[in-house]
């Protein structure tokens, strides 16, 4: 395993931060004041059964759902709800963009786009949101391509490539707006057993050259394990327990924990 | 003499009745073809503006665009036509003017098939992936900018097959424009009508249409394979021109979902 540039920065003000943190979908309340920090640099690994909330977490964050109580921080600035004079305020889409723009998400299911080239793909948000122009946009494309061994494909539709393939350009994109944040929601779960590999080799990659905050969702627990700071297993939407990786796969505390990985190990 | 012994006996001069009239007959085809066109392209307007606003934030903005597509939708082609022929020009200043009959027909036309096309358009639009909306939010693009290049590139090869029978019925239905006043097609027919019997004019009615519609499938197939092969799916439309003769919206052989 590669050693990491810098490593989580615990002291300073949380990168992330979740306080009192609810989300329902209707009757059904999935996240029930949930409190947790990610460190600016870190990598934080959410296992658990499926239905605990994982992906909700992160879709929160990307502000893809909507929260319904309390307060998510991103570098100490509100992200969907602001307190204002006691009160909890929406914060508007617009402002909500701009906080967005310092964080990026790779999808279970890619969501390249379908009318675009990889290139076109990922200069898009580069030249439209960060103001890049195209030479430079594209230029910066290419390198990424080259990172996640993709540059002979610059030119290709998405649905000329294979899933793995499609992954490593999604992760491309992402980077190519130099996300702080970076998302990562099932990445391989759609993938064919023999394309997870390349995939989980270009992240590792990243997480041992970059200091992008990540927070991850994966049933890779080999790969968790690898690039995890600390490990949080949920279930029924609360934090069962966390820990360094070491600590949770080799001596978890609690017998949830030990069911969840005898199950998936 | 009429009748299909009629039909068969006056064969060859009918015929040449035709070729006769044919300057006058082509007007008409002219005339049928510059209302379709003009109103398909009206109408594709309207469906745009008006499926869109019913996509729209504001709830004011969804409840006029649903008001006009149910209103447009709801009424009779016949009666809209009429209205703007013969009612508008009666209203008092400044509300009435008289329109040219080409301007009445190509309006009536737009305003009625771009209500239905509008319900095309906010159908496609909705039937494209959440995930593709997830991504355009996840780069943080303003959803303007993910609505025309993310989304209506992916809607309009949904929507295609759907608007190419809507323009199909849009030339049929144009053949009633020549109730105002307009030298159609229809019209001309019906000037060689006594002369040839209604056997012989109206099968050579039939036969104009269904060549015009054919030639509008023919052109909306190329656009579907079009915008298919640039979403990735099926091939390009150089390497696929068989497929143009097929019925809208079929699968191609080697296309599918990729």
């Amino acid at each position: 395993m590669p050693e990491k540039t810098p490593g989580p920065d615990t002291a300073g003000t949380p990168h992330l931060e979740f306080r009192d943190v609810v989300k329902s979908f209707g009757d059904n309340t999935v996240l029930n004041g949930l409190d947790f920090t990610v460190a600016k640099g870190e990598r934080v690994t959410l296992i658990g059964p499926s239905g605990s909330g994982k992906t909700t977490i992160l879709r929160l964050v990307m502000t893809l759902e909507e929260l319904t109580g309390g307060y998510i921080h991103v570098g100490g600035v509100p992200l969907q709800y602001e307190e204002q004079g006691g009160k909890r305020v929406r914060i508007p889409d617009k402002r909500r963009r701009r906080t967005t723009t310092d964080i990026g998400m790779v999808f279970q299911h890619f969501n390249l786009f379908p009318n675009m080239s990889v290139l076109e793909n990922i200069v898009e948000a580069p030249i439209h949101v960060m103001g890049l122009s195209r030479s430079e946009a594209t230029a910066k494309a290419e390198g990424l391509l080259a990172k996640v061994g993709m540059e002979e494909k610059r030119d290709m539709k998405p649905s000329q490539l294979s899933g793995g393939q499609q992954q490593r350009v999604a992760i491309a994109r992402a980077l190519a707006m130099d996300p702080e944040i970076l998302l990562l929601d099932e990445v391989t779960s759609a993938l064919d057993p023999e394309l997870v590999g390349e995939v989980l080799a270009v992240l590792k990659d990243i997480a041992a050259e970059t200091d992008i905050s990540m927070l991850i969702v994966t049933h890779e627990m080999q790969f968790a394990r690898d690039v995890s700071d600390r490990v949080m297993m949920f279930d029924q939407g609360s934090v069962v327990e966390e820990g360094p990786p070491a600590q949770i796969f080799s001596e978890p505390a609690h017998q949830r924990t030990r069911d969840f990985l005898s199950a998936v190990l | 003499m009429d009748g299909v012994i009629g039909f068969f006996a006056d064969l060859a001069p009918n015929l040449q009745l035709l070729v006769d009239r044919s300057p006058q007959i082509l007007d008409g085809v002219r005339t049928t073809v510059l209302a379709t066109v003009v109103g398909a392209l009206l109408a594709l307007i309207i469906a745009f503006v008006f499926g869109l606003a019913q996509l729209a934030k504001v709830a004011v903005v969804r409840i006029v665009a649903r008001v006009f597509v149910e209103f447009f939708r709801g009424t009779s082609l016949v009666v809209q036509l009429f209205w703007l022929a013969f009612v508008l020009p009666q209203l008092p200043y400044p509300l009435g003017f008289r329109l040219d009959p080409l301007l009445v027909g190509v309006i009536a036309l737009g305003l009625n098939y771009g209500a239905y096309a509008a319900e095309v358009v906010r159908g496609s639009i909705n039937s494209v992936p959440k995930g593709q909306y997830e991504a355009i939010s996840a780069l943080s693009l303003s959803p303007v900018r993910g609505m025309f290049r993310v989304v209506i590139p992916q809607a309009w090869a949904l929507m295609i097959p759907s608007l190419s029978n809507l323009w199909i019925q849009l030339l049929k239905g144009s053949a009633i424009v020549s109730s105002v006043t307009l030298y159609d097609l229809f019209f001309q027919i019906e000037q060689v009508r006594d002369r040839t019997g209604t056997w012989f004019a109206y099968l050579f009615a039939l036969v104009a249409y269904f060549v015009i519609a054919w030639v509008i499938v023919v052109i909306m197939n190329a656009l579907e394979v079009r915008a298919k092969h640039s979403i990735g799916r099926g091939p390009a439309l150089s390497q696929s021109w068989r497929t143009l003769f097929r019925a809208p919206g079929s699968k191609t052989a080697e296309g599918g979902l990729a």
